[in-house]
C-alpha cells in the first residue's frame, strides 16, 4: 500500500471514493468491461484501500473509452472514469511509460483515420 | 430588590466534561440580584428540582435561571417546579449552555467562558421578568384528516370510535390511496383489497365521519383548537347524493380513450368514471379533459349528453361549481401519503423506451385481479406471458442529492420478494432475478419472507446492479448488469424488467406545509416535533403526522402511526379548552402611530385596528387610529415587534427592553 | 445574435471536410454567419478530467476567451472539440483554483472565468434557428427515410456539463431528423461509446463495439445513421463490418435544404 500514490490520484481525481455505495452499476454499464481485468468498480473500492500500484500494472487502464457512461449513471455521483484517468496519468508520468511510441504510429495509420484519433491517443497514452 | 436563584446543571458528563460548572456557579454567584448559586449533576431530576423549589421557598426568590439544556427540554419542567414552590412560572429563565455551549466547543476555558456570559444574559433578563398569566382558549371538537389513503382512513376511524366528528379530505374520487391499488400485502400475503375496502366502508358508514372526495384544503387559518378549514370540493359533474352508483352512464359514455389513472395507464376508461369496483363514495366524476361535451366549452351545445340520458337517478349536472365549505376543527391530521418517483431522469433502464419495463406499482395492477388483464400477468407489449422477468432495486433511492432521493424507500425489498414469491407460486415456468445492492427486511417475519423466496421459490437474487437495458427488436430486453460476486458482467435477455422505484411525498405536500406553518425536510417529508418521543406530531401545535408523509413506511407501520397520529389528536380533542401562550404581543396605544405594518405581518390575523378617544394637552381630546391585538389568536412569533416602526408593539416575556438586557450582558 | 464564433477543429480542416463546408453552406442559407477566429488551435481531442492537468486544456480556453473578445458565442460542429470545450468551460466556471491555475498561465488581459455561451451546432439549429423553422426551409425531404441518429458518449456526457439533452433519452438529433422530413429510429446503442477512441489501441475492442452500435440501429430497420463526430464516422464505417451508411448530420441538412445534389431517392 502506497499512501502517497493513494492521495496522488485522489487528488488528481477529485473523486471522493468513501461516497461509494458498492452497488456495482458502473460495471453493470461499462462497455468495456470484458476488456479489463479491473473493473470500475474495483479500481474504487482498490483506490480507497491505497492498491494502486496494482491497477497501474494492469492493461485495464488503457481499456477505459472514457465514454463516462459509470460516470452519468453512478446513483453516488463517484465519476469512476475519472479514478480510472488519474491511475493511467499516474502510471504514464513515470518516466520511460508512455504507452504510445511515435515511431510506431505510421504503421497503425490508414487514409481515412481522422487526426482526432492520433491527437486523442497522444493526450490519454502519452506525457 | 431582586433575589435571584441561579442552578448550574453537569447533565452528566454533557455539559460537566467541557465547561467548569463550578466556577460558572461561582461567577454567577456575584452577578447583582443573585441570592444563592448552586451546581447539581442532574437538575431536571427529582433532587435538582427540589434544591430548586426549596431556595424558592427559603430565600423567597423573585426570579430563577437555570444553565442548562435547551428550553426546548426542559424549560416546561423548571416552570412548573417553580409554579409549584410558589413563584409565577414566568420568572424561571433557562441558559442553554449545553446544545449552545458544551455540544459544540471542545476548550474547557472557552466553553466556561461562554457559560458564564449565558448566565449573564439569562440573569439580565430575569430582572425584568414579569409574573405573566396565561389564558384558556375553547377547543373546536373536531377533526380534520388531509388525505384518505389507509392512514387517513385508520386515523378518522380511531378518532370517530372516541366519539368526535372528523372530516376526511381526498384529492381523489375516491379514498383508499395507494393500498387500494395494490394487489397483495407482504409478509402474509393476504390480499389488499380484503383488508382495506372494509375500512373504506366502515369510514363512509360512521355517522361521525364525513369524507370530502374529490375535495382540497384550499386554506387554514388560526391555531390550535382552533383552525378554519376552507375545503373546495371540485366539480365532479355529477350530485353526489344522486348518484346510486349503478354505472350506466360510464357504459353509455361514448368515450373510451381515457387513460385509466387508478391501472396507471395500462388501460383506458371513459371520460365518466368510478375509479373501481369498490370505490367509496361510489359515484361517478366526469374528466372534463375528454368529456366530449365538456371539452367543447359550451355546455349548453347539444353534443353528446350520452350520460345524461342514462341516468335514471337525474345525477349529471353539466353546470355544476366548484363548492367552498367553511369548518372549524380542532386538530388537523396530515396524511398524505406518496408517489413514486418519476423515471426520466433513469432512463438507462429503459422505462421510456419499452413498454414491458414496468415500475412496481404497476406491476400490482398488472397482477390484481381487478387490473387491465384481470389477474392473468402479460406483457403490456403484446399480452403474451413473460418467462424471464428481471426486478432492478434501488432505482432512484439511495443516490446522492444530484441523482435522485438520498433516502431508502424502505419498502422495496419487502414488495419485490413478495412479487418474485406470487409470481413463482403462479407461474413456475418464470425465471425471476432480483438484482440487489443490500436486501433490508427489519420487521417482524420479514427476513424469514425473503429467505422464502429464495430458498422455497427459488428467486435468483444476484448482487450487483442493472447498468443498461436495450429492448431488442425481437420484443425481448437485453439486461446488462454487474454480478458483483462472480466479478462478471451479465447479460440476461429478459422478457419484462421491473423497477422498484423510489417513493416521494406527493406533491400537495409542501403547499400544504406552508398553509399549515408546519416544517418539511429537504425531501418535503413532514418533520415530526422529535424525531423520538414525539413521532407523530408537527412542532407546530395541533397538527398531526400520519402515514408516509412523514417518511416512507409499509402499511402495518402506517397504520400503527395513523392510530397513533389519532390518539394524539384525541388527546387534544378531549379537553375542553387549552391553556393559551402568555407571551403575546401587546401594543402601547400611546406610541402606535396607526401605521398597520403589525396588521400586514401578523400571520394569525390577530390585529385588529380601532379608533380610541385619547386625552390630549390642554384638556382637548382626539380620536386615533391605534392597533389591538385579540390574545387568544396571536400565538407571540414576534413578527409584528419587528415590523412595527415606532416601537409601539412589544411581546409579554420577551420585551424589547428584556431582548437588550441580554444584549448589554453578553456585550459588557 | 445571428454571428457566431466558429471553431471547426482540426478534424474538419483535414479528413472530415464534408462536415465542416455542409455546416458552413447550411449555416449561410439560415441566415447564420460564422466567423472563424484567427489562429485558433487544436483542443487536443479529448478533456483531460484529471484536476492536476493545466497545460492541456490551455488550447480550448484560448479559443473560448477568443469568443469572449469577439462578443459572441462560440459554435462548434464535431462532438469532440464540442465536447473538450464544453468541459472546460464548465470546469473553469465551478471550479475556482482551475480558473486561477489556467489564468496564471495564459496572463490575459482579462481573466477568463467562463463567459463565454457554448452551442453545438445542433443546438443552434434548435435553439437560434428552430426546427419549425427549419422545417420550412426544406426543399428535398427525406421522406420515408428512417434514420438512425447516434449521439455516442460525447455528445451527452458529462450531462450536468454538456447540458445539451436528457443524457439518456435525448431528442434533439431526433427532432433533427423530423424537421428535415425524416422518421427517426430510436434504438438503444445511441448513447452508447463506439470504442472510437481506442481504435488505434485496440482494433478488436473498436470493432466489437462499432458493430453493437450498427447492429443496434439496423435491428431497428434504420435506411442509414448521422452522426456529428468525425472518430464515430471512421469508426462505424471502417471497424464494424456494416454496410448500413453513415453521414454527418450536415450533410443531411445540406441536401435537404437543396444546397447539394440529393442522392436521397
Amino acid at each position: 500500500m502506497n499512501n502517497n500514490l493513494k492521495e496522488q490520484v485522489l487528488r488528481s481525481s477529485g473523486v471522493n471514493v468513501l461516497k461509494c455505495m458498492r452497488c456495482g452499476k458502473c460495471s453493470g454499464t461499462c462497455p468495456s468491461y470484458d476488456e479489463m481485468e479491473y473493473h470500475p468498480h474495483q479500481f474504487v473500492y482498490m483506490v480507497e484501500k491505497g492498491d494502486i500500484e496494482t491497477l497501474m500494472n494492469s492493461k485495464s487502464i488503457y481499456k477505459c473509452l472514457t465514454c463516462f457512461a459509470c460516470v452519468e449513471r453512478c446513483p453516488r455521483n463517484v465519476e469512476p472514469a475519472k479514478v480510472v484517468e488519474a491511475v493511467r496519468l499516474a502510471a504514464i508520468r513515470k518516466q520511460g511509460n508512455n504507452h504510445l511510441i511515435a515511431d510506431n504510429i505510421p504503421e497503425m495509420l490508414d487514409e481515412d483515420l481522422p487526426q482526432q484519433a492520433i491527437v486523442t491517443a497522444f493526450r490519454k497514452y502519452t506525457k | 430588590m431582586q433575589r435571584i436563584g441561579v442552578f448550574v446543571c453537569h447533565c452528566g458528563t454533557n455539559i460537566a466534561a467541557t465547561v467548569d460548572v463550578k466556577a460558572v456557579a461561582e461567577a454567577l454567584s456575584h452577578e447583582p440580584g443573585v441570592v444563592i448559586s448552586q451546581e447539581y449533576q442532574y437538575m431536571c431530576s427529582e433532587a435538582g428540582q427540589n434544591l430548586v423549589k426549596d431556595a424558592i421557598k427559603e430565600y423567597n426568590l423573585t426570579g430563577v435561571v437555570v444553565c442548562s439544556c435547551s428550553p426546548r427540554m426542559h424549560e416546561n419542567t423548571f416552570r412548573k417546579a417553580a409554579a409549584s414552590a410558589g413563584l409565577n412560572p414566568y420568572l424561571v429563565e433557562i441558559a442553554n449552555i449545553r446544545e449552545q455551549c458544551s455540544w459544540i466547543h471542545k476548550d474547557i476555558a472557552t466553553a466556561t467562558e461562554k457559560a458564564v456570559i449565558l448566565g449573564k444574559a439569562a440573569i439580565a433578563k430575569v430582572h425584568l421578568n414579569t409574573p405573566l398569566t396565561a389564558g384558556e382558549s375553547p377547543v373546536a371538537k373536531r377533526a380534520l384528516v388531509i388525505g384518505g389513503g389507509i392512514a387517513g382512513i385508520q386515523t378518522a376511524l380511531d378518532i370517530a370510535e372516541a366519539g368526535f366528528e372528523v372530516d376526511i379530505v381526498e384529492k381523489e374520487a375516491t379514498i383508499g390511496g395507494k393500498m387500494a391499488q395494490i394487489d397483495k400485502t407482504f409478509p402474509t400475503l393476504d390480499c389488499a383489497a380484503c383488508i382495506l375496502t372494509p375500512k373504506m366502508v366502515e369510514a363512509l358508514q360512521n355517522e361521525k365521519i364525513t369524507i370530502h372526495s374529490y375535495s382540497e384544503v384550499s386554506a387554514v387559518k388560526g391555531f390550535v383548537g382552533n383552525f378554519t378549514a376552507t375545503i373546495k370540493k371540485k366539480r365532479r359533474f355529477v350530485d353526489e347524493t344522486k348518484c346510486t352508483g349503478c354505472g350506466l352512464c360510464t357504459e353509455a359514455c361514448p368515450m373510451k380513450k381515457v387513460p385509466n389513472a387508478f391501472n396507471l395507464g395500462l388501460n383506458n376508461r371513459s371520460a365518466i368514471y368510478i375509479p373501481f369496483a369498490q370505490a367509496v363514495p361510489k359515484v361517478a366524476t366526469i374528466d372534463p379533459n375528454y368529456c366530449l361535451k365538456l371539452r367543447k366549452g359550451d355546455v349548453n351545445d347539444k353534443v353528446c349528453g350520452k350520460c345524461a340520458e342514462a341516468c335514471t337517478a337525474g345525477a349529471i349536472n353539466y353546470h355544476q361549481q366548484d363548492e367552498y365549505i367553511e369548518q372549524k376543527y380542532g386538530a388537523i391530521v396530515v396524511a398524505t401519503g406518496f408517489n413514486p418517483i418519476n423515471l426520466d431522469k433513469y432512463d438507462e433502464f429503459a422505462y421510456n423506451q419499452c413498454p414491458d419495463v414496468v415500475t412496481s406499482l404497476e406491476l400490482e395492477r398488472l397482477m390484481n385481479a381487478a387490473g387491465p388483464n384481470g389477474g392473468t400477468l402479460l406483457r403490456p407489449s403484446d399480452k403474451t406471458h413473460p418467462h424471464k422477468i428481471v426486478f432492478v432495486q434501488c432505482v432512484g433511492s439511495r443516490c446522492d442529492d444530484s441523482k435522485g432521493k438520498p433516502y431508502c424507500s424502505k419498502i422495496c425489498c419487502m414488495y419485490t420478494a413478495k412479487h418474485a414469491m406470487l409470481i413463482r407460486e403462479k407461474y413456475p415456468d418464470t425465471e425471476v432475478y432480483v438484482f440487489y445492492i443490500d436486501v433490508r427486511t427489519p420487521g417482524k417475519n420479514f427476513d424469514e419472507f425473503y429467505r422464502r423466496a429464495v430458498e422455497q421459490y427459488n428467486v435468483h437474487y444476484i448482487k450487483g446492479m442493472v447498468g443498461k437495458v436495450t429492448p431488442k427488436a425481437d420484443g425481448t430486453i437485453d439486461v446488462q448488469a454487474s454480478d458483483l460476486l462472480s466479478n462478471e458482467q451479465l447479460h440476461i435477455d429478459a422478457d419484462m424488467v421491473v423497477l422498484a422505484t423510489a417513493i416521494e411525498p406527493d406533491k400537495t405536500a409542501r403547499p400544504l406545509a406552508t398553509m399549515l406553518t408546519t416544517q418539511m425536510d429537504t425531501n418535503d417529508f413532514f418533520t415530526e416535533a422529535h424525531a423520538k418521543l414525539r413521532p407523530v406530531e408537527s412542532a407546530t401545535a395541533g397538527i398531526f403526522l400520519s402515514g408516509a408523509c412523514q417518511g416512507p413506511k409499509d402499511i402495518p407501520e402506517t397504520v400503527a402511526q395513523a392510530s397513533a397520529a389519532a390518539s394524539k389528536a384525541i388527546g387534544l380533542l378531549v379537553k375542553d379548552s387549552i391553556t393559551c401562550n402568555p407571551c403575546v404581543a401587546h401594543s402601547n396605544e400611546l406610541m402606535c402611530n396607526g401605521c398597520s405594518a403589525c396588521e400586514k405581518v401578523c400571520p394569525y390575523g390577530a390585529i385588529t385596528y380601532q379608533d380610541k378617544e385619547f386625552r390630549m394637552p390642554d384638556r382637548t381630546t382626539a380620536i386615533r387610529r391605534v392597533a389591538n391585538v385579540n390574545p387568544a389568536v396571536c400565538q407571540g412569533c414576534g413578527a409584528c415587534t419587528v415590523a412595527c416602526p415606532s416601537g409601539a408593539m412589544d411581546l409579554n416575556g420577551f420585551s424589547n427592553s428584556q431582548i437588550m438586557a441580554e444584549v448589554d450582558a453578553i456585550c459588557k | 445574435m445571428n454571428t457566431f464564433t466558429y471553431y471547426p477543429g482540426c478534424t474538419l480542416r483535414t479528413k472530415a471536410k464534408d462536415l465542416d463546408a455542409y455546416a458552413r453552406a447550411s449555416a449561410e442559407a439560415l441566415g447564420i454567419t460564422l466567423e472563424e477566429p484567427e489562429n485558433w488551435q487544436c483542443c487536443g481531442g479529448a478533456y483531460t478530467t484529471a484536476k492536476d492537468e493545466i497545460a492541456t486544456k490551455l488550447s480550448a480556453v484560448r479559443t473560448l476567451n477568443a469568443a469572449k473578445e469577439a462578443g459572441r458565442p462560440l459554435i462548434t460542429v464535431c462532438s469532440a472539440c464540442h465536447n473538450v470545450i464544453k468541459q472546460t468551460n464548465y470546469d473553469i466556471s465551478n471550479d475556482e483554483e482551475m480558473a486561477a491555475k489556467v489564468n496564471n498561465y495564459l496572463k490575459l488581459d482579462e481573466a477568463y472565468t467562463g463567459e463565454t455561451t457554448v452551442y453545438h451546432y445542433l443546438e443552434m439549429l434548435r435553439d437560434v434557428v428552430g426546427f419549425d423553422n427549419l422545417k420550412k426551409k426544406v426543399v428535398n425531404p427525406f421522406k420515408g427515410k428512417k434514420i438512425a441518429a447516434y449521439y455516442g458518449c460525447l455528445l451527452l456526457r458529462p450531462g450536468k456539463a454538456l447540458a445539451m439533452d436528457d443524457p439518456e433519452n435525448p431528442s434533439i438529433m431526433e427532432d433533427f431528423i423530423k424537421a428535415i422530413g425524416g422518421t427517426p429510429v430510436i434504438y438503444a446503442q445511441r448513447n452508447e461509446c463506439c470504442g472510437g477512441y481506442i481504435t488505434m489501441e485496440d482494433k478488436a475492442q473498436a470493432s466489437k463495439r462499432s458493430a453493437k452500435v450498427m447492429d443496434s440501429a439496423q435491428e431497428q430497420g434504420a435506411d442509414m445513421i448521422i452522426t456529428a463526430c468525425p472518430l464515430c464516422l471512421y469508426n462505424l464505417k471502417k471497424n464494424s463490418g456494416s454496410d448500413l451508411p453513415v453521414y454527418y448530420f450536415t450533410e443531411l441538412l445540406a441536401e435537404a435544404l437543396g444546397l447539394k445534389e440529393a442522392n436521397n431517392e
